[in-house]
């Protein structure tokens, strides 16, 4: 038994808040170099067009104007903008790093005016005149799949990016003949923009000296940044070191690797000077990659009984004017997860990903998941609806048996360890659903527009293994962690993980802290630059803790090993006999002990060799997952609906969520909080908008919803542990659990309080006026 | 145009072009790289600071519209590391952050809604930051920081 309190499981408070809290932590923008120039980019008002002319005379006459830059002078110099998920040979576009003399989407980097500072950058960029003819745009995923939809590539024959069939074959068509009933759906899942509040910034210093190129930029993957932007500058990755400082914030947006974060390098070692640029909101919500932008037309059959025999159908997404670094990806993850916590016997639902004339989507909290459960939870409240059932005994039903796992499902993914029912009945006895549904009845006969809403779903995380990730994706799943003790025995832990709000830097130092029974201030965790992380892949999917967090486990273990070995040398003992106690090193069926922080201070001696042993105590681990994790939860809720206004007032909100054994609770809970206000901003109010020529017209936060604080009570958290086998730590990662779960528990709510009034259907977002319609029309 | 202000209790003279917006000015003249930029229309509220003691986005107003006055920032809130403003003490209290972009704002906010209402609702609380957008914590956790904090004024009167 450890003699010492264990910080694992334990409500840390983080490591990293007091820099936060007191506003000396750095951001890529924060930081200045000497003689730093500052880069604006020039970007197209076109969706879809010819560049007929670029003038920049106007802007470089301005005094401190440096340089104008347009494709022309980066001709045969450099590649194309990184992409690691490339769609199949023949519809694969090419996406240069500034138009090549076709605009595909408003906001698309034409020329970048390089000055001394940012003030004149902007002044100058537009001082550049840009002659576009427009050509025929296409925005709708829908319409771009016309015969005679514009094209978004004029040499491809259509606008589809990546073909992924349904595979089902006849069982499908057996069950539908068989089946009571049929519901058929056609879902948007509405563009949304990942909006971290610090937007990209890259600052670029190429140094002629050692010729190396340091690169600071907002990312959630600095050594994909290091590859991608080696390849596309044909520049040695030994040549350059990439640092993601303080990021502010991701959610799946700072995974692609930018045009902007290979141009500036190419800038810096043009110029010889370091240059910078940081987004505006509005590049921002122009130019960073959007998330989800589905269509869902999916068939679901059933029988009286509320069992869901199968799905089919077709998945629609909308990949933007090119091919973004997991972009056609993200949707082949959708018809995976159809399935949910369910069984049904068969799915066949085919992906169709489609250029269009807007900026790239790629992965976005959830990324693939939240429309597949968006899609199969609206399916189980049709089901309800249609079979008179409760919609919480239709889920019920057709649960996965908690004895079934693991479990394959009908898509061919292997469900690590579920209990379903455990979930469902935590959260049924803390919302009180029996009492909710008595009160809705009451508010019912009273005329007013209450409605109750679930949603029981299951998420992949801990993407593993490489070679499953996703058909067409090129990047490891693994994550890596070095654990180096020092002389005095404190511990330094560098990892692969490149946290940005997670707070690995707490969590790791606990792992640490417990394994070798010294104070999490004891430990330092490093982490986003590539000198000082040999190896890593990044953080995403929710993989910090369940990858990144096994490596560094794997790590402190064999670091264990090794200092027992070298305690049993100093205490004369055989290694078997050594054991770690949580504090120190023991012979067994003696009083003979060391501590660690002995046994790290010998380790580094000259004059204590050990034979066998090199001195030092450091190791190197790389976790590669063997499986993927599978958490889930149920979520309830109660929304009342004003009748006249459209307006929806969200009542109560409870989580009951499993992600299987928690480091910290405490990270935890901020990680399910901040996804559950973030899936419930996609059902009430955020929506990327483009007219039919492309403009976009929420390209300010003024015009771009996003949830605010008085929009929501306060959520009340539970949870239930069901670790994996799959990791020795059992944890399965929560940080898009929230997303996915909130988004269909908020519109099954919508829908419930609408049906009295003949409202079957609402798109997101459930803004008031599209509920007044809705009303509206139903009344009609 | 020749500006003078007091930043963080220190006087300031300057020489600007009178378009610099006053968080420019603290940022890349002054060096005071805490209070962040998030939208540039007054909408998300990172820019918070404090000028003459209350609450403004300092990415709509221009420099030259706080001269004589003073100007405080997330770094002249606390002297240093063990002499925290409470509200700062809450929100690592009650990891009322993720990735912190937002928090300085967000402390400025609160801590001059503390100084108007010392013990605001939960309601109260809200209203307040509706001006500040957190995309990580949900607000759940913030809203505990600011109500940390009060209590901890409370105990103090």
């Amino acid at each position: 038994m450890p003699v010492r309190p264990v910080s694992v499981g334990e409500r840390i408070k983080r490591r990293e808040d007091p820099r936060l809290i007191r506003g000396l932590a750095s951001y890529t923008d924060d930081l200045k170099l000497h003689g730093g120039l500052y880069a604006s980019f020039v970007r197209s008002d076109y969706a879809a067009g010819r560049i007929e002319r670029i003038e920049a005379s106007r802007a470089l006459s301005r005094p401190g104007v440096v340089a104008v830059y347009t494709f022309e002078d980066l001709r045969g110099t450099v590649g194309r903008t990184p992409c690691v998920a490339r769609p199949e040979a023949g519809r694969d576009a090419e996406h240069p790093l500034l138009a090549d003399g076709r605009v595909r989407w408003v906001g698309q980097p034409i020329a970048v005016v390089v000055a001394e500072d940012r003030y004149l950058a902007r002044d100058a960029a537009l001082d550049v005149a840009v002659e576009i003819s427009p050509t025929p745009a296409v925005v709708d995923p829908r319409a771009a799949l016309a015969p005679d939809a514009p094209r978004v590539y004029a040499d491809h024959a259509d606008n589809i990016a990546l073909h992924v069939p349904a595979t089902g074959g006849p069982e499908v068509q057996k069950l539908f003949a068989e089946a009571d009933g049929v519901v058929r759906l056609e879902l948007l899942n509405q563009r949304l923009a990942p909006v971290s509040m610090e937007g990209r910034a890259v600052l670029a210093h190429w140094d002629e000296g050692p010729q190396r190129l340091t690169l600071w930029t907002s990312t959630q993957v600095p050594h994909l940044v290091k590859q991608s932007v080696a390849q596309c500058l044909g520049i040695a990755e030994i040549r350059i070191r990439v640092i993601a400082p303080e990021v502010g914030g991701g959610f799946g947006a700072k995974i692609p690797v930018y045009a902007e974060e290979c141009l500036l390098p190419w800038i810096s070692r043009k110029l010889r000077r370091p240059v910078k640029w940081s987004e505006t909101r509005t590049e921002n919500l122009l130019g960073t990659t959007h998330g989800r932008g589905h269509v869902h037309e999916i068939e679901a059959a059933y029988r009286k009984n509320g069992e869901l025999l199968a799905l089919r159908g077709r998945v629609i997404s909308d990949v933007g004017a090119y091919p973004s670094f997991f972009g056609a990806s993200i949707a082949t993850f959708t018809p995976l997860m159809m399935p949910g916590c369910y069984h049904p016997k068969a799915i066949d639902v085919e992906v169709v990903c489609v250029y269009t004339n807007t900026m790239a989507t790629d992965a976005y909290r959830g990324a693939g998941r939240p429309e597949a459960a968006y899609t199969v939870e609206r399916v189980m409240d049709e089901i309800a609806a249609a079979t008179g059932l409760d919609p919480v005994e239709v889920r019920r039903r057709n649960f996965i048996p908690k004895d079934a796992f693991p479990f394959t499902t009908a898509t061919g993914a292997i469900y690590d360890s579920g209990d379903y029912e455990l979930a469902l009945a935590k959260a049924l006895e803390r919302f009180d659903y029996a009492g909710a549904r008595a009160r809705q009845a009451k508010a019912r006969a009273e005329g007013r527009l209450v409605g109750i809403g679930v949603a029981t779903f299951t998420e992949i995380c801990g993407l593993g293994p490489s070679t499953g990730a996703s058909p067409i994706q090129r990047t490891g799943s693994w994550e890596s962690g070095v654990v180096r003790v020092e002389p005095t025995g404190n511990v330094v832990i560098t990892t692969g993980v490149s946290p940005h709000g997670q707070g690995q830097e707490t969590a790791f130092a606990q792992l640490a802290a417990d394994a070798f029974g010294i104070d999490v201030n004891d430990v330092e965790v490093l982490h986003g630059d590539t000198d000082v992380v040999t190896h890593g892949v990044g953080t995403f999917g929710s993989r910090g803790l369940v990858v990144g967090g096994t490596a560094v486990h794997m790590a402190l273990e064999k670091v264990l090993a090794k200092a027992s070995r070298i305690a049993a040398h100093l205490l004369d003992a055989k290694p078997e006999q050594v054991h770690f106690d949580g504090e120190s090193f023991r012979v067994a069926q003696s009083d003979r002990k060391l501590g660690f922080r002995q046994v790290a201070e010998a380790a580094h001696l000259w004059n204590v060799p050990i034979p066998g042993e090199e001195p030092g105590l450091e190791a190197v681990a790389r976790f590669e997952p063997t499986g993927t994790t599978f958490p889930f939860g149920t979520h309830f809720c109660e929304v009342e609906i004003d009748a006249d206004t459209g307006e929806l007032e969200l009542i109560r909100y409870v989580a009951v969520d499993d992600a299987g054994r928690i480091v910290n609770p405490l990270l935890a809970d901020g990680q399910r909080l901040g996804g559950i206000v973030q899936g419930l901003g996609q059902a009430l109010c955020e929506e990327v908008v483009y007219d039919e020529s492309g403009q976009l017209l929420t390209a300010t936060l003024l015009d771009y919803a996003l949830p605010k604080a008085q929009m929501f009570p306060r959520i009340e958290l539970d949870s239930t542990c069901t670790p994996t086998q799959l990791n020795p730590l059992g944890a399965k990662g929560i940080g898009e659990l929230g997303t996915i779960g909130s988004t269909p528990c908020l519109v099954s709510a919508a829908l419930d309080a609408l049906r009295p009034r003949g409202v079957t259907h609402l798109d997101m977002p459930m803004k008031p006026e599209r509920i007044w319609r809705a009303l509206q029309e139903a009344a009609r | 145009m020749k500006l003078s202000l007091t930043v963080n209790g220190k006087a300031q003279e300057r020489d600007v072009e009178p378009r610099m917006l006053l968080v420019h000015f603290l940022r890349e003249t002054l060096g005071l790289t805490g209070t962040h930029v998030g939208c540039e229309t007054t909408i998300c509220g990172a820019c918070t600071v404090h000028l003459d003691g209350r609450a403004v986005k300092s990415c709509t107003i221009f420099a030259v519209q706080a001269d004589g006055r003073a100007v405080t920032t997330i770094e002249g809130l606390a002297s240093d590391a063990d002499h925290l403003h409470p509200v700062q003490k809450g929100f690592w209290e009650e990891h009322g952050l993720q990735c912190g972009y937002c928090t300085p704002g967000m402390i400025m906010t609160t801590a001059a809604l503390l100084e108007s209402n010392p013990d605001p609702s939960e309601r109260e609380i809200r209203h307040a930051i509706d001006g500040n957008i957190c995309r990580c914590t949900g607000y759940q956790q913030i809203v505990n920081a600011v109500q940390h904090a009060a209590q901890v004024g409370k105990g103090r009167r």
